[in-house]
C-alpha cells in the first residue's frame, strides 16, 4: 500500500486539473484544486499539504511568484512545477527558488507520482 | 550579388591611376634631364670640334708659312747668280728636301718675262715659259705668293710658293713646288670618329686637296657657305706674319652648319679660313658619329624608362588585382554576414513560433492524456472487464495513449530545438545528445532514404560542454551527412567511443565523398560547395570554433565515392579520465 498524500494542485486549466484530481483521488490521495493563485493561497491558509503541484503559467499570477509566496508561507512543503512551456530559464529559476523538480506537460502519472513520493520523503511502491 | 563589371572597371581605374601617378614624375624628370643633357652634350661636342678645326687651321697655316719663309730666307741670303747656276740650285733643292722631309719637289728661277732661266727637279722644265700662267702674274704683283693647286705643265696637282727677288735692276721670281701628297696627308691627318673628314677649297669652291670620301656638300650649297665666309672675313693676302698671328685666332673664326649629304644623312660642317681667306678648311662629320655617346645615353635612358614603365605597369596590375580581390572578399564577407544576420533573425522567429505552438498544443494534449489515463483507471474496475466491448475499448485507449505519446515526443523536441543556445558548460553525457539529435533528424533522414545506425559505447564518461552548443555541432554534422546522401540515400553511422582522456563521436556517411582539393578548406569560414542560397559556408567553421573552445579537435577523412567521416574528439571531465 502507498502512502496517502495531501496534494495541492494549482492549475488554471480546469480540464487538466479536474481529471488529474480524479486520478490521484482514485489512488487514495487527497487533492485540493486551486484554479488561480488567490485560490491556492486561500487553500493554504485553511489546511496543510504534503506536496504542491504548481503550473508555471497562471492567469492571475505567475507560477514563480506563487512559488515565492509558498516558500515564505510553508517552506517545508515541497513544490513540483509543471509546465506546457519548455522554457529552460523559467525551469532553472524555479529550481533556484527552491522547487523540488520540474516536469514538462504532458507527463506520465507514474513519473509524477514517483516525483511526489520522492519529494515527500522516499519512493514508495505504486499501486 | 557581385557586379563583375563594377570590379573590372575598378581594377582598370586603379591600374591607370597607379600607372599614371608613378609614371608622370619619371617621365617629367626624364624629359627635363634628357633635354638638359642633350643641350650640354651638343654644346660640348661643338666646342670640341671648333677647337679641333682651329688647331688644324693653325697647323696648316703654319706649314704654308714655314715653306714660304724658307724660300724667302734663301732669296735674302743667297745671291741671284747662284740660283741661275743649275748645279748650285740642285744642291740647294737637295738640302731643302733633306731638311723638310722631302716636302719640296722642285725649284726654279723665272725672269720678269716669265722664262724659267734655271731649274732643279725631276721634271724637264728647263726654259719653260710661264708668261701666261696665272700664278706668275699673281706672283709678279706681290712680294710673297702661294698659288692654288693646279695641274700646270707637268700635268700633276701641285702648288707653288714664290718670292720676288731684285738683282741687277731686274725682278726675278724664285719659286718652289710643294709636294701635294705630303700636304694632302697633313690636311687629312685630323679625323675624329669614323666619319670625320677634312679638306680645303679655294674661294671658287675648287678642291685644294683630294678628300678620301665624297664630301657632304658641293656646288651651290658649298658656294653659299663660302660666300657667307667671304662676307665675314675678306681675303687680305697671305704672309708668314699673318699666319703666325695665333693670338688673334679664336673659335669664332670657325663656322658651324648642319647639312645633309647625298644619302640624306645629317652632317656637321665646320669651316675656317686659311691663307687669310684665300682658302677654306672644311671639316665634316656625320651627326650620328659625332653624337654617338649621346645617342648611346639616349638609348640607354629610353630603355630604362621603358623597362621602368613596364615594371610600373606590372606592379600596378598586380597591386590593383590584389586590392580588388581583397575588396571582393570583404564585400562577399559583408554580404554573407548580412545574410547570416537575417538567417539568425528568421531562426529566432521560427524558434519562438515553434515554442508558442508547442505550448498551445501541450496543454490540450495533457488533458487528452490524463483523460485517457482516467478511462484506463476506470477500465481496471472488475465489472467493466466483464463487458463484451472491454477488449475493443482497451485497444482504442492504448492507441489514444500511444498517439498522445507520439505528439508529446514531437512537441518536446520542438521545444528543445527552439530553446536558445546556452553556452553554460556542464557535465554532458554525449550518448544522450547523439540520441536526441538522431531522433530530431529521423524524419528528414527517412525522406532522404537515409538509414541512421547508432553505435554508442555504453557507460561513456561525461565531458564538460555546453549541451546546446554540442547539439548545434551534431545537428550540423548530421544534416551535412544527410545532404551528402540526399540524391541516392545511404547509411549514416553515429559512433561514440571512449579513448584515454577523450571521448570521440564519429559521423560517417556513404555519400559521394569530399574531393581532396576541398578537404584543406572545408573548415574555412564562408567556404561552401553547396548551391547559391543553400549554404552560408559557416556551419563547419562554427562547429570548428565550438569544438576548439571545448578544448577538442574536429577532423575529416574522405575519398571520392567512399563517403566522409567527421571525428569530434572532446576531452573528458577532469578526474574521470
Amino acid at each position: 500500500m502507498s502512502r496517502s498524500l495531501r496534494v495541492l494542485l494549482v492549475d488554471d486549466e480546469f480540464g487538466f486539473a479536474s481529471v488529474l484530481k480524479k486520478r490521484l483521488e482514485r489512488r487514495k490521495h487527497a487533492v485540493c484544486v486551486a484554479l488561480s493563485g488567490a485560490e491556492a493561497l486561500q487553500a493554504l491558509r485553511r489546511q496543510d499539504f504534503d506536496v504542491a503541484l504548481l503550473d508555471l503559467k497562471m492567469s492571475d499570477m505567475d507560477g514563480l511568484e506563487i512559488l515565492d509566496v509558498f516558500r515564505k508561507m510553508v517552506p517545508e512543503m515541497p513544490v513540483i512545477m509543471l509546465s506546457g512551456h519548455g522554457s529552460e530559464t523559467a525551469a532553472r529559476e524555479g529550481l533556484d527558488k527552491g522547487a523540488f523538480d520540474f516536469l514538462l506537460k504532458p507527463c506520465d502519472l507514474e513519473t509524477l507520482l514517483s516525483k511526489m513520493f520522492a519529494a515527500t520523503g522516499g519512493a514508495e511502491a505504486q499501486t | 550579388m557581385f557586379d563583375r563589371h563594377y570590379y573590372k572597371s575598378l581594377t582598370r581605374s586603379m591600374i591607370l591611376t597607379v600607372f599614371l601617378v608613378s609614371l608622370a614624375p619619371l617621365a617629367l624628370i626624364s624629359v627635363i634631364t634628357s633635354y638638359q643633357f642633350h643641350t650640354a652634350y651638343k654644346d660640348r661636342v661643338h666646342a670640341h670640334l671648333r677647337e679641333l678645326v682651329m688647331k688644324h687651321k693653325r697647323n696648316i697655316d703654319g706649314f704654308l708659312a714655314e715653306k714660304l719663309t724658307v724660300i724667302r730666307v734663301l732669296a735674302d741670303l743667297i745671291p741671284e747668280d747662284r740660283f741661275r747656276n743649275e748645279i748650285a740650285l740642285q744642291g740647294i733643292l737637295k738640302s731643302l728636301r733633306d731638311r723638310h722631309h722631302e716636302a719640296f719637289v722642285d725649284m726654279g728661277l723665272v725672269n720678269a718675262a716669265g722664262l724659267q732661266v734655271a731649274y732643279a727637279g725631276p721634271f724637264r722644265l728647263e726654259r719653260a715659259d710661264y708668261a701666261e700662267a696665272a700664278w706668275f702674274r699673281e706672283a709678279m704683283r706681290s712680294e710673297l705668293y702661294i698659288s692654288d693647286v693646279f695641274l700646270g705643265l707637268r700635268g700633276a696637282p701641285h702648288f707653288i710658293v714664290a718670292v720676288k727677288v731684285r738683282a741687277r735692276g731686274e725682278e726675278w721670281i724664285l719659286r718652289a713646288t710643294v709636294d701635294f701628297v705630303a700636304f694632302n696627308e697633313l690636311v687629312e691627318s685630323v679625323s675624329v670618329g669614323e666619319t670625320g673628314l677634312a679638306y680645303i677649297v679655294n674661294a671658287q669652291g675648287e678642291f685644294q686637296t683630294r678628300p678620301r670620301r665624297e664630301p657632304a656638300v658641293g656646288g651651290p650649297e658649298l658656294k653659299a657657305i663660302l660666300a657667307r665666309r667671304g662676307q665675314s672675313g675678306p681675303a687680305t693676302g697671305f704672309s708668314p706674319e699673318s699666319a703666325g698671328g695665333r693670338g688673334q685666332a679664336s673659335q669664332s673664326m670657325v663656322d658651324l652648319d648642319m647639312v645633309r649629304d647625298q644619302a640624306g644623312r645629317e652632317c656637321l660642317l665646320l669651316n675656317a679660313p686659311l691663307k687669310d681667306g684665300d682658302w677654306t678648311l672644311i671639316y665634316q662629320q656625320e651627326v650620328a658619329d659625332a653624337y654617338q655617346s649621346l645617342f648611346h645615353a639616349r638609348n640607354l635612358s629610353l630603355f630604362v624608362i621603358l623597362a621602368g614603365g613596364v615594371g610600373i605597369l606590372l606592379m600596378a596590375f598586380v597591386v590593383s588585382n590584389r586590392m580588388v580581390s581583397r575588396i571582393v572578399d570583404a564585400d562577399r564577407e559583408r554580404d554573407m554576414m548580412n545574410e547570416q544576420v537575417i538567417e539568425a533573425g528568421k531562426l529566432v522567429s521560427v524558434g519562438e513560433l515553434a515554442a508558442g505552438i508547442a505550448h498551445e498544443i501541450n496543454n490540450p494534449l495533457a488533458i487528452i492524456m490524463e483523460e485517457a489515463g482516467w478511462v484506463q483507471d476506470l477500465l481496471d474496475d472488475e465489472y467493466l472487464k466483464k463487458s463484451e466491448s472491454y477488449g475493443e475499448m482497451a485497444r482504442a485507449l492504448t492507441q489514444i495513449r500511444d498517439q498522445g505519446d507520439r505528439c508529446r515526443g514531437i512537441t518536446h523536441k520542438l521545444l528543445s530545438f527552439a530553446r536558445k543556445i546556452d553556452p553554460t558548460v556542464k557535465p554532458v553525457q554525449i550518448n544522450d545528445i547523439v540520441r536526441d539529435m538522431a531522433a530530431l533528424s529521423e524524419q528528414r533522414a527517412r525522406f532522404a532514404n537515409v538509414h541512421i545506425i547508432a553505435d554508442l559505447e555504453p557507460d561513456l564518461p561525461v565531458v564538460p560542454a555546453s549541451p546546446s552548443e554540442l547539439q548545434q555541432v551534431l545537428v550540423n554534422l548530421i544534416n551535412n551527412a544527410i545532404d551528402a546522401m540526399e540524391q541516392k540515400g545511404g547509411e549514416l553511422k553515429l559512433r561514440t567511443r571512449s579513448e584515454p582522456g577523450f571521448v570521440t563521436v564519429s559521423i560517417a556517411d556513404s555519400g559521394m565523398g569530399i574531393p581532396k582539393a576541398n578537404l584543406a578548406r572545408i573548415f574555412d569560414p564562408f567556404y561552401t560547395t553547396k548551391p547559391v542560397g543553400k549554404g552560408t559556408g559557416l556551419g563547419l567553421s562554427i562547429c570548428f570554433g565550438i569544438v576548439k573552445k571545448m578544448g577538442g579537435t574536429i577532423s575529416v577523412e574522405s575519398a571520392p565515392d567512399q563517403g566522409a567521416t567527421f571525428h569530434v574528439r572532446l576531452p573528458r571531465a577532469e578526474g574521470k579520465a
